[in-house]
């Protein structure tokens, strides 16, 4: 059996994956004891099974750029709580522990990166935020760098992980979905490139505008990925599942996704697809290394 | 048929059926019961308004689903004349949650696209219950655009709970189909409205959604998802949704408040099922209105206007 098959069944819930600190971890899918040090050093990539630990931010910049943002945008916005929001806590209460929890204002981090010596407009969300869902906030900061992206005819990268629309925000942060997309619309119409990357789990509101939108989608091993989640889906129908359903894998299969691409090939991937797709014009260099 | 009462309704229809009783007794027996039935009838009026100037927003929901109301092709029969229906996405089948076709409004052809609700049981399995799958996007898609190649204005109806979350719709791309629609609608060159006529269900009405206006019949909502999901999800029981529906604010006159909705279109005493006519009239004078404004801007103009439209949705600090 292949690592990809195995990934399915510990999957479920996109809890509980969040890397742990200390020294050593435990991978969540195979109960393998890794050193935390090589864990990194392997992308977070479980050594003997393949599992992708779920990785924030500054670990994505890691991988993938060239030194991290050369300018961030819009790093102040962030959400308030126009509705009022109370369930068993205060919106305002959550976003505070998310924020403590994170050290981010928001969901999502937008900027000017270099990729392989190339400038890109990179924007990635962060699950451990709030379950890295779309509200105003979210929505507004991604809907400003795909603008940016439009007027400095630079290709874009949005990675997902999310749950998908952000309740607390009522229908805000529905109208979100729309506001990104009509910005992508508007990327595509200026010619540009727009390349879609998808890890675990992107779901809903997310899914249904600007992750499905890329001109490439790019997803990670085992993610799961969906309009509906699979427990809404299973106590709509009555039934079980079929093995893999709404997995990378299934997606591929189906013709959702374009590529599975391990963590630690990732950048290649882009690389490769920046090389094929984008013209010379859209090719800005960064600054000479001093 | 039989006809659904709701709670909040039965004292209403319980006085409107006495009034007819003495109709008929005045009728049979000839005598003058005029003064009574007035007088009665001030009585039902006052607690009409009573009651439905004091609902909450879970009743408002209970409307938007009552059984009676009127659904897109009631409302097509009763606005528009020379509708001819047409079928398909030309990949999969034709999804019979979403109808799309053309018509004859105020003297010019338009489009219309809307979810369908099923009256009877037979007939809500056929609409599978206004959940489209992704082949119902897809044909809606195709015929936003034929009205744009033939430069013909788009109305679309919203009423459904939300789009189908079943297997087949998740392997036949649900998501991707309501994004590319989100995408595509944003940039269609020729007027698009729409009227929410019942539930605001999500992404699923979404996917119809983007517009350059939208206005909401009085007793409609509109979500970003249903109270009863809100509610499993952050209470942890789907018992709770009348408290979900008040935490989102999800009634027209709360949309109207976070600056969504471009009106709120009134309903007649006691709610569009009640006199369905005098609904149609209500969106038909809205829809000629917004028409005469959008028909005469350019096809720029109407995208820009659209594109900021959604641009300016959001609260958030900086």
């Amino acid at each position: 059996m292949g690592w990809f098959n195995k990934v399915r069944r510990s999957l479920g819930s996109g809890e509980k994956l969040d890397v742990p600190k200390g020294l050593w971890t435990k991978c969540d899918q195979c109960g393998e004891i890794i050193y935390r040090k090589e864990l990194e050093a392997q992308f977070h990539i479980c050594s003997k099974c393949g599992f992708h630990f779920r990785i924030g931010i500054d670990a994505y910049l890691e991988i993938l750029t060239d030194g991290g943002f050369l300018e961030e945008f819009d790093s102040k916005i962030r959400s308030k709580d126009p509705l009022g929001f109370v369930d068993s806590k205060k919106y305002t209460d959550r976003l505070k522990a998310a924020q403590a929890k994170t050290g981010m204002m928001e969901a999502v981090r937008t900027g000017l990166v270099e990729i392989d010596g190339r400038q890109v407009i990179l924007s990635v969300l962060d699950f451990s935020f709030l379950g890295g869902s779309m509200g105003s906030a979210v929505g507004e900061k991604i809907a400003r760098a795909t603008q940016r992206a439009t007027e400095l005819r630079l290709p874009l990268v949005i990675i997902s992980s999310s749950g998908g629309a952000r309740m607390q925000e009522g229908i805000l942060s529905l109208m979100q979905l729309a506001k990104t997309s009509a910005r992508l619309a508007e990327l595509r119409e200026a010619g540009l490139l727009f390349i879609s990357v998808v890890t675990h789990p992107t779901t809903g509101g997310v899914t249904a505008s600007f992750s499905m939108l890329g001109d490439v989608i790019v997803a990670e091993p085992g993610a799961l990925i969906g309009f509906a989640g699979p427990r809404v889906i299973m106590e709509t129908i009555g039934q079980e599942l079929p093995e893999g359903f709404q997995r990378s894998e299934f997606l591929l299969e189906k013709g959702f996704i374009d590529i599975i691409a391990l963590r630690s090939e990732l950048k290649q991937t882009l690389t490769t697809l920046f090389n094929h797709l984008l013209n010379e014009s859209e090719t800005v260099p960064g600054p000479d290394p001093a | 048929m039989e006809h659904t009462v709701l709670d909040f309704e039965k004292p209403i229809i319980e006085l409107e059926r006495r009034i007819a009783d003495m109709r008929s007794y005045a009728s049979v027996e000839k005598i003058d019961l005029a003064d009574e039935i007035t007088k009665l009838e001030r009585k039902v009026e006052r607690l009409r308004a009573d009651i439905y100037s004091n609902l909450t927003r879970w009743q408002r929901v209970a409307l938007a689903r009552h059984p009676d109301r009127p659904y897109t092709l009631d409302y097509v029969d009763m606005m528009f004349t020379d509708w001819i229906e047409v079928h398909g996405d030309r990949h999969f089948g034709d999804d019979k949650a979403i109808v799309t076709g053309f018509a004859s409004f105020g003297g010019r052809s338009v489009a219309i696209i809307g979810h369908q609700k099923g009256r009877d049981t037979n007939d809500r399995i056929f609409r599978n219950f206004g959940q489209p799958r992704p082949e119902g996007y897809r044909k809606a898609l195709r015929i936003m655009h034929l009205a744009a190649r033939r430069n013909l204005p788009i109305v679309t109806f919203i009423d459904t709970q939300g789009a189908y979350p079943g297997i087949g719709a998740e392997e036949r791309g649900q998501a991707e189909a309501i994004a590319v629609n989100l995408r595509e609608m944003a940039i269609l060159p020729v007027p698009v409205v729409s009227l929410v006529i019942g539930e605001g269900g999500s992404g699923g009405a979404l996917g119809i959604g983007v517009t350059n206006r939208i206005y909401a019949l009085e007793n409609s909502y509109y979500s970003v998802i249903t109270p009863e999901g809100c509610a499993s999800i952050l209470w942890r029981t789907r018992d709770h949704a009348a408290t979900a529906a008040d935490a989102m604010k999800i009634t027209a006159r709360d949309l109207m408040e976070f600056n969504i909705l471009d009106g709120i279109i009134e309903e007649p005493g006691g709610g569009a099922h009640r006199a369905p006519h005098l609904a149609a009239e209500g969106l038909s004078t809205t829809l000629e209105g917004a028409f005469n404004e959008l028909c005469s801007l350019s096809a720029d103009a109407l995208i820009d206007q659209r594109i900021e439209k959604y641009a300016n949705i959001g609260v958030y600090t900086e």
